[in-house]
């Protein structure tokens, strides 16, 4: 039983961020992490072999060179190796370009299971997974709580509105799981010693027999506009002040906003 | 002899950086207060492998430079100085088999060591026998394959909780410490031995520091190590290695108040401003952030000696445990002075961490023993002539 996990390298959650001249993330001396919604798709992962109910687990990344980075994280944590895609080509691919890389590398790779998180930090599309998915023609399941094995099928528990559906799907399957899995591990010591010797391989678009010209610049979308949301005025408070007071105010601040 | 620090020393400190401020900086005030040894703690140390970096890799240990180790124990300290002391201990108490055992009790000891799964102390102090470790008066008599250890042992750290001891006990009392001593392994679970009592401190609360009996407690003779009367020797080469961890301690303790303070006074404000933007402040900050800097590469110079094995290894130990010490408690007596009244508080661990730096000045030999091994060296070095020792005296150590 074989996993994949498909992981995104992304700059630190609440770091300010940079974009290039046509808005594009600027990557350049950001620092940066594995997608933390990410770790709980490792983490469910590596559970997964804890419990002997997978062999292996494979890391999948597309980015730069420096996303190899997140990758030797991600083997620290546990797992057997690690495949980055990565192509001067691919710069500023949306989600469209990224699953069809995606899709061509798990073709290659041939997982049971092509594990990933919910939503990447950054750009929050959440298609990627789907997109991956249709194009594999293989089943999602999606947002698990929790993701099992058994009998050559795989089984999310998803929470729902009123509690918990159990969603199955012959395998191989493409899954996400979300941040109800339960905490990521710590890489230990003799795990970040171990991740350097493990194996991570780098991949061009050659090498997934991939035309250049097929992804059509790596987007079929562009963004057009980025800014932080507006500030909002200043609170006004109300304190330190008899009750009565203090209604009337609220009350003179709704009425000169003819709100009563 | 020139160090750097590589990529394997800012992963490492990345790595344990991690741990201390999401899992064990929350713990510390609550194991301060409670005084109570932190178990879950020592289980999160051993599963992330970090209590057997002294421990070679066929044991189970990961061998890590003595730099590593010092940047482990000083982000640890960073956050809590008791938790730092559950690897600095491992290694103390671990040194004398390390550094004496044989293969055979290397390989004994050191998997469960290593692991984390047993803790190990190191039982040399005793009540009337402190910096003065030749007048010790514990007594190991041999009996056919075994030796009957008889006496007690004071200021243990970790000598409650720990499932093995390397002990120090006279084999030859007419000989005296310093020719009679001899080291054994002790397995806590022996018959006779008990740890009775442990003290109430002023710091490092949570590190329980015990009273140890031993009475009629039968030993192996396979359990000594080195030769009979070799006990003192081992006991010096332990701590002149050893103290370098209580420098690494410190050096945590330091920035751990600088960065306390620094946080606090960019936040507080008085007179219309941030403290931080007083000048006056800022001085104090600035005198704080370099002198640990200081202390903290005086640790890795020394760090890098020892693992270089040079002859003058003591004296960079003792220089780097004095000045990491000193600095330590000057450091964070000036944060608390920079949080006023809120310094005094236990709402804010800058009072911990000062109660915490006195005993940075106290164990594993006082700063004036420190002194005493420098200026021996520094004598050496210029051809003095040691001074003939007086009659009765003592105190003169090695």
């Amino acid at each position: 039983m074989k996993i994949v996990v498909c992981i995104k390298q992304v700059p630190v959650t609440g770091a300010e961020k940079r974009y290039t001249d046509d808005l594009r993330l600027d990557r350049a001396g950001a620092e940066a992490i594995i997608n933390p919604l990410d770790e709980y798709a490792i983490e469910q992962a590596l559970r997964l072999v804890d419990s002997g109910a997978a062999d292996s687990v494979t890391y999948l990344s597309m980015g730069p060179e420096q996303a190899a980075e997140a990758l030797r994280r991600a083997l620290a944590m546990g797992g057997d190796d690690a495949v980055l895609i990565t192509d001067p080509a691919l710069a500023g691919a949306d989600e469209w370009a990224t699953a069809l890389v995606l899709a061509a590398a798990l073709d290659k790779l041939a997982p049971d299971v092509a594990l990933m998180g919910m939503a990447s930090d950054d750009a929050r599309g959440s298609l990627v997974p789907g997109a991956v998915a249709a194009k594999r023609g293989l089943p999602l399941l999606s947002y698990g709580a929790e993701l099992t094995l058994a009998e050559g099928a795989a089984r999310i528990r998803r929470l729902s509105a009123t509690g918990f559906d159990w969603i199955e799907a012959p395998l191989p399957v493409v899954a996400t799981v979300t941040d109800q899995v339960g905490e990521p591990r710590y890489a230990s010591l003799k795990g970040i010693m171990a991740a350097k010797r493990k194996t991570l391989e780098s991949w061009s678009l050659a090498d997934l027999g991939i035309d250049p010209a097929s992804l059509r610049g790596a987007a079929l979308t562009r963004v057009t506009d980025s800014r932080p949301p507006e500030q909002k005025p200043p609170t006004e408070r109300i304190e330190n002040m008899a009750a009565a007071e203090a209604a009337t105010r609220i009350a003179d601040w709704l009425a000169a906003r003819k709100l009563i | 002899m020139t160090y750097l620090l590589t990529r394997d020393h800012d992963e490492l400190r990345a790595l344990v950086r991690e741990l201390a401020e999401e899992k064990i900086a929350p713990r510390a005030a609550q194991i301060d207060q409670s005084a109570e040894f932190p178990w879950d703690l020592k289980e999160l140390l051993a599963q992330q492998d970090l209590l057997g970096t002294c421990f070679p890799e066929q044991h189970g240990g990961t061998a890590l430079d003595t730099i590593s180790q010092s940047i482990l124990v000083e982000e640890l300290a960073r956050a809590d100085a008791t938790t730092s002391l559950i690897p600095i201990v491992q290694k103390l108490g671990a040194l004398p088999i390390l550094i004496a055992g044989t293969d055979e009790q290397k390989a004994r000891y050191s998997p469960r060591l290593a692991s984390g799964e047993w803790l190990v102390a190191f039982a040399l102090t005793e009540a009337a026998a402190g910096s003065d470790v030749a007048s010790n008066r514990m007594s190991a008599v041999r009996d056919g394959d075994d030796y009957v250890l008889n006496g007690s042992k004071r200021f243990i750290t970790h000598g409650s909780v720990a499932n093995l001891l390397t002990v120090f006990a006279l084999t030859d009392p007419a000989a005296g410490g310093r020719k009679g001593m001899s080291a054994f392994v002790v397995e806590t679970d022996t018959p006779g031995f008990a740890a009775p009592r442990v003290e109430h401190k002023m710091g490092i609360r949570g590190s329980p520091t015990a009273e140890l009996t031993f009475d009629d407690v039968r030993v192996p003779a396979a359990n000594r190590l080195g030769n009979e009367g070799e006990g003192f020797k081992i006991a010096m080469a332990t701590l002149d290695r050893s103290r370098l961890s209580i420098a690494a301690q410190a050096v945590g303790i330091a920035q751990g108040a600088t960065d306390a303070a620094l946080a606090y006074t960019a936040e507080r404000r008085q007179f219309g401003e941030r403290v931080v933007d007083f000048q006056g402040v800022q001085w104090m900050l600035a005198d704080m952030a370099s002198q640990t800097e200081a202390a903290r590469q005086l640790t890795y110079a020394a760090a890098a000696r020892v693992d270089a094995g040079a002859s003058d290894m003591p004296y960079w130990t003792s220089s780097a445990k004095l000045v990491a010490g000193d600095i330590a408690m000057r450091v964070t007596t000036d944060a608390v002075q920079l949080l006023g009244g809120y310094g005094y508080i236990s709402e804010y661990p800058v009072e911990r961490m000062m109660r915490d730096a006195k005993i940075t000045q106290l164990y594993e030999g006082t700063q004036q023993i420190q002194r005493m091994i420098i200026a021996r060296q520094l004598l050496e070095r210029a051809g003095v002539q040691k001074r003939p020792p007086h009659a009765g005296s003592t105190n003169a150590r090695q």
